[in-house]
């Protein structure tokens, strides 16, 4: 194995000496037939994930169909020295998933099993490849369902969740993916089974548990997990609320907050992103509004009652020109409607869009958008936004066309000033959607040469040779010396000590 | 302040290796402690705290009092309920025990709320990680993996806590049921949408808290029933349960804490037991042997720390029950990438480190 190939912090590492023939007979032995894709046309489906602005064709897929298998290709990998990138539905959204060029593609698609659902502990044991709206289906017959609700929730798998720590639109009140699981069973690269958590409430040592969600598949490959369900509730409405000014809009944000309520969920989306999706979804939303607010509280009905009116005279003080409580559950759902298909709807009214995942102090809210009406100008491209608002997780959508040469460059800029200014306003580069391939640049924007230092070594506890899904989410410092080179913020380079190239 | 960390932090080796305390009101807890004490209170006070981001960040050795009345006069709280153990408990030592109080079951563990740290490792540089935003998924999440980790990867500077308003009602009732209808009912009631944000079982007598909003409260007692405890004696109950004053936990014997799936039936192990978290922690005073007490442990799906114990007792059958070979690799070279020369709080989580 040549030098460039080991793992370290500082140098990206090169595996073009793969040797394809080798390991597509080690995984042709391993895999019973069909578990294995090889040639050009069956590779295409698995070039990209979510963000398909970012392409390329791995060595092979592997499609195990059961643990067993699974260890069969870490160990073949590991032998060989290859990397691997696991992946579940590919509805990622930073390109976590994209393949390595001399890698190959782990799927867990096949491990859709769902294999224990336990009402009276309120805990499901599933495969990770199981989709996280079948936990919720399998678990409504008993009153109770899986919090987390990302929003393409309808086909991501439960690993991939575990991978992001995904979260959704309700997880100010019932928490992220880390929240709501007690367990993950994983294989490490050199295939040997690793059990973190359990079904009590905490286990012994290091909280490694929480070390595995939202490691982008970095440190080991999730095959099992235990999730904690949650009852139902009776009820649920939501407010829809209109401002004529964002910052009104904000600022509304902070008094429900200050007023002891922690709503369900507590959107908001501005004049740019209702007029996109209201000719779509006719949710009802008030198109002269330069932003509206959907608040939504749950529990049981007294509860829901007691809430909903709290939130209303919060809204009232705070000068929105329009209240409307939903009456009926189907009220509810056209008001969230329009929400839930703003991504969608950003697909429609332009060729290609590129979306966002910041968060920031919600104080700030306004500011941030101040800022990004300003890079629309500076970039000529339009940008609609939605956003949780509770927790300060802004999910601008750039409108572009790849079509139009310079429009993805002129893009990815405008999106990469906006992640900075989300660490500059105290903020993150990522609040749900992960790191992935995409924002690997944006990392050494929030974070100094000492603490990826400290990431990488954590890397290489799990995995010393660097091999599970090698490129993504921790930019090595020498990544970052060429980043700062061509990203110089107020004149400081971020990484002084290293040598430039 | 911090240069005297950094000092002490390069002028010590693994044969002087530094013991991080606070004020020293969890002494008792993981395996017996040594080394030279690093006193962390000197680096107090509350460094940021704005109620609409419900958020507070305070430095490690902030007493939680004054985190606790900072939150207090805002009308918020550290929702996991943390127990002091000690009037001057500090904020460091409450991350790094990682322990959570009556409510864990219902809102969250201490590790939930946490979403920043600043520390020190072992090489004395200063890392910063998560911070005061909800929602941080860049990088992997080491501000997590610094609570409970017993201060043995590095010193707390600052913690960054999610916090929460403090409900708007709250009630607490007592009923009359023995050991295994107890779990039964806890748990059933746990699979329905009730506002129980705290239980508690003992001689035979089982104690809930309600809160949350005052209708859902008002409506739950209603269908739970039960005799209503006065309000000042349930505030006491609940803070001398969490402080472990209550009188279940008087005397000197062993006590080991069972962490447990929920639905485990009444344990057949010899001592007397205290059940909260809806099922999920056990408290047993007991001077049974600690592998039997294990090996049970085990059996349900949990684990079972020696939780107060003659530190003797500690050092034979440790703390902790141990890891598995393939988790304490993994611990081994987690330790040794952030504290290589070995010198924070060495054996106090266990013996390998």
């Amino acid at each position: 194995m040549n030098e460039k190939r080991q793992h370290s912090p500082s140098q990206d590492q090169d595996f073009s000496d793969v040797d394809r023939t080798a390991i597509l007979a080690r995984l042709g032995r391993a895999l019973p037939p069909g578990a294995l894709l090889s040639a050009a046309e069956d590779l295409k489906p698995y070039e990209c994930d979510g963000l398909s602005a970012y392409r390329e064709l791995p060595l092979a897929v592997a499609l195990p169909e059961d643990e067993a298998q699974v260890i069969e290709v870490l160990r073949a990998c590991h032998e060989f020295g290859v990397p691997v990138v696991a992946r579940g539905a590919g509805t990622g959204l930073s390109g976590g998933a994209l393949p390595h060029r001399h890698g190959v593609v782990l799927s867990l698609a096949r491990l859709k099993k769902i294999l224990h659902l336990d009402p009276a502990a309120r805990i499901a044991v599933v495969q990770s490849g199981v989709r996280n709206l079948a936990i919720s289906e399998a678990a409504a017959p008993f009153g109770l369902y899986y919090a987390p609700d990302p929003s393409s929730q309808i086909a991501c798998t439960i690993g991939g969740n575990i991978a992001e720590n995904s979260g959704g639109v309700h997880c100010l009140k019932y928490g992220l993916t880390v929240h709501n699981v007690l367990r993950v069973r994983a294989v490490s690269i050199s295939g040997e089974i690793l059990e973190f958590g359990n079904h009590a409430l905490d286990a012994p040592g290091f909280d490694l548990l929480a070390l595995m969600i939202g490691s982008e598949g970095m440190l080991a490959v999730v095959t099992e997990v235990t999730l904690k369900l949650t009852p139902k509730p009776l009820q649920a409405q939501v407010i829809m609320a209109s401002f004529d000014d964002v910052e009104k809009a904000g600022d509304s944000v902070a008094a429900i907050i200050a007023a002891g309520i922690i709503p369900a969920g507590l959107e908001m989306m501005d004049k740019a992103a209702t007029a996109a999706v209201e000719p779509f979804v006719k949710a009802g939303y008030d198109l002269k509004a330069e932003a509206i607010l959907l608040c939504e509280s749950d529990g049981t009905p007294e509860e829901v009652a007691e809430e909903v009116a709290a939130m209303r005279a919060v809204l009232e003080r705070t000068g929105a020109t329009d209240i409307r409580v939903s009456q009926s559950e189907s009220e509810r759902l056209r008001y969230w409607s329009g929400r839930k298909a703003a991504f969608p709807a950003a697909g429609r009214i332009s060729p290609d869009y590129y979306c966002m995942d910041g968060t920031i102090p919600r104080k700030r809210v306004a500011e941030m958008l101040k800022a990004i009406a300003g890079m629309e100008r500076k970039y000529g491209l339009r940008c609609a936004n939605v956003f949780h608002a509770g927790d300060g997780n802004l999910h601008p959508l750039i409108l572009y066309d790849a079509n139009v040469p310079g429009e993805l460059q002129r893009t990815e800029a405008f999106g990469a000033e906006i992640l900075a200014l989300s660490v500059a306003l105290g903020g993150t580069i990522t609040g749900e959607h992960g790191v992935g391939f995409e924002k690997i640049g944006s990392m050494c924007v929030q974070f100094d040469s000492a603490a990826l230092t400290a990431f990488h070594a954590i890397k290489g506890s799990f995995d010393p040779h660097g091999l599970l899904n090698p490129g993504k989410a921790v930019p090595t410092l020498h990544r970052c010396a060429e980043f700062g080179r061509m990203h110089v913020h107020g004149g400081a380079l971020k990484f002084p000590e290293l040598e430039r190239f | 302040m911090l240069e005297r960390f950094v000092e002490s932090i390069r002028a010590a080796s693994s044969a002087r290796p530094l013991c991080i305390r606070g004020s020293g009101s969890k002494d008792f807890y993981g395996n017996p402690a040594h080394g030279e004490i690093l006193d962390t209170r000197a680096h107090a006070g509350i460094v940021a705290y704005e109620p609409t981001e419900l958020v507070i960040t305070a430095r490690s050795g902030t007493p939680l009092r004054e985190v606790e009345s900072a939150l207090a006069e805002q009308g918020q709280l550290l929702a996991f309920e943390p127990p002091h153990f000690g009037t001057a408990a500090t904020l460091g030592g409450c991350v790094a025990a990682g322990l959570s109080g009556p409510r864990r079951a219902a809102v969250g563990a201490l590790r939930d709320f946490v979403l920043g740290v600043k520390m020190l490792d072992g090489n004395a540089s200063a890392l910063t990680f998560g911070g005061q935003v909800m929602k941080n998924v860049a990088g992997y999440d080491v501000a997590r993996l610094m609570a409970g980790s017993l201060g043995t990867l590095g010193l707390l500077l600052e913690v960054s806590l999610k916090v929460l308003p403090r409900p708007v009602a709250e009630a607490s009732l007592c009923l009359e049921a023995p050991q295994e209808k107890a779990i039964e009912l806890i748990n059933g009631w746990a699979g329905k949408p009730l506002p129980i944000t705290a239980t508690c079982w003992c001689d035979d007598l089982l104690t809930l808290r309600l809160a949350g909003a005052g209708a859902a409260v008002t409506a739950a007692r209603r269908q739970l029933g039960g005799e209503p405890v006065e309000a000042g004696a349930a505030m006491d109950f609940w803070r001398q349960l969490r402080e472990q004053q209550s009188d279940f936990f008087a005397g000197n014997p062993a006590l080991w804490r069972l962490s447990l799936p929920s639905v485990t039936p009444a344990l057949d192990i010899p001592g007397e037991q205290l059940i909260e978290w809806g099922g999920s922690l056990r408290w047993l005073k007991s001077s049974g042997d600690a592998a039997g007490i294990r090996d049970a442990a085990a059996r349900a799906g949990g684990h079972a720390t020696l939780f107060r114990a003659d530190p003797q007792l500690k050092l034979g059958t440790g703390a902790f029950q141990p890891l598995s070979p393939a988790l304490l690799a993994l611990h081994r070279n987690l330790k040794s990438s952030f504290d290589p020369r070995g010198i924070f709080n060495p054996g106090r989580m266990c013996r390998e480190f």
